[in-house]
């Protein structure tokens, strides 16, 4: 499998996969105002690495600012993910978020509630 | 007295205006908004809490303004930008106030009247319920809107969205949107 690196831009995050590693870096802002182009790949290559993942998939989201029309295709690659950790393969999401912001805290709560993968919150201190 | 497009942005743009823009709504221009907002609010110290409040109310909105606002105007006289859009903030004492305005078919203020009155009727663990249920259970729309717009911006900012309808001419009426921070 190919890996995927993208630049990040004022409208949407910088993205790494690698699927030697196991390795999901997402990070940055995602606000495009259709979000379902710029994530269809993510979603679709996600796909793919589900069929031979490795053992344990790491991923890492750092995001600044996301709007609603990103947090459907968000809760899609973390959809793929479950379905990666349902066929007994460890998957950790990290999800960071800056000091004090509560929203975004919540955010990653949202999905850790709807999401059967382990979650870990962490706080980014200056 | 029917309604008056300058007359309204004119009320709207007295006090202390952080940004008042009336005309097309296009990818660009959110782009160029959400960076001037920023700049401005970085220059007056405002408190990152704050800031990032602000922000995601303002990419919401503009976004729901791109993505519902009418591409032409049937029967409307004024001379008028395509996409026709309205956002005006202001500080209020130590609030902002982000105000946002557009065209909407008569047809569609019943559905929209009810959303807004449904999310206000909820307190912060119910808009938490609501988000969390459209975001799992409603697919995108082609255009890429979820229908959490609202939803978001009433959850983050804590207070209710305050609207008014005017009556514009037989097929319109104009939509304003108000924000408290």
């Amino acid at each position: 499998m190919e890996p995927i690196l993208i630049e990040g831009t004022p409208k949407t995050p910088s993205v790494k996969y690698d699927p030697e590693k196991g390795v999901i870096e997402i990070k940055g802002r995602s606000i495009p105002e259709n979000s379902i182009e710029f994530y269809k790949p993510l979603v679709d290559w996600l796909d793919d690495y589900s069929k031979s993942p490795k053992q344990k998939t790491l991923v890492n989201v750092q995001l600044e600012y996301f709007n609603t029309s990103s947090s459907k295709c968000i809760l899609d690659v973390f959809k793929k993910l479950e379905t990666i950790h349902k066929s007994n393969h460890d998957v950790q999401i990290n999800w960071y978020y800056e000091e004090d912001d509560e929203d975004m805290l919540e955010a990653g709560e949202d999905y850790e509630s709807i999401i059967r993968v382990p979650f870990k919150m962490i706080e980014i201190v200056d | 007295m029917s309604f008056n497009i300058r007359e309204y942005f004119d009320e709207l743009s007295k006090g202390d205006v952080v940004i008042a823009y009336k005309g097309s709504i296009t990818s660009d221009l959110i782009n160029d908004v959400l960076e001037a907002v920023e700049k401005k609010l970085e220059e007056v110290n405002e408190e990152a809490k704050t800031r990032k409040k602000i922000y995601n109310v303002l990419v919401e909105s503009l976004q729901n303004l791109y993505h519902h606002i009418e591409e032409t105007h049937e029967g409307i006289e004024e001379d008028l930008d395509p996409k026709f859009g309205v956002l005006v903030i202001t500080r209020i004492g130590t609030e902002y106030s982000v105000n946002t305005g557009n065209f909407i078919n008569s047809s569609k203020i019943k559905y929209l009247k009810e959303k807004i009155d449904k999310i206000n009727s909820l307190n912060k663990d119910e808009l938490k319920d609501m988000y969390k249920f459209i975001l799992n259970h409603q697919k995108l729309s082609a255009k890429g809107g979820g229908g959490l717009g609202l939803v978001d911006i009433a959850r983050k900012t804590g207070s209710k969205l305050n609207y008014s309808f005017y009556n514009y001419n037989d097929h319109y009426y104009f939509f304003n949107l108000e924000i408290r921070i």
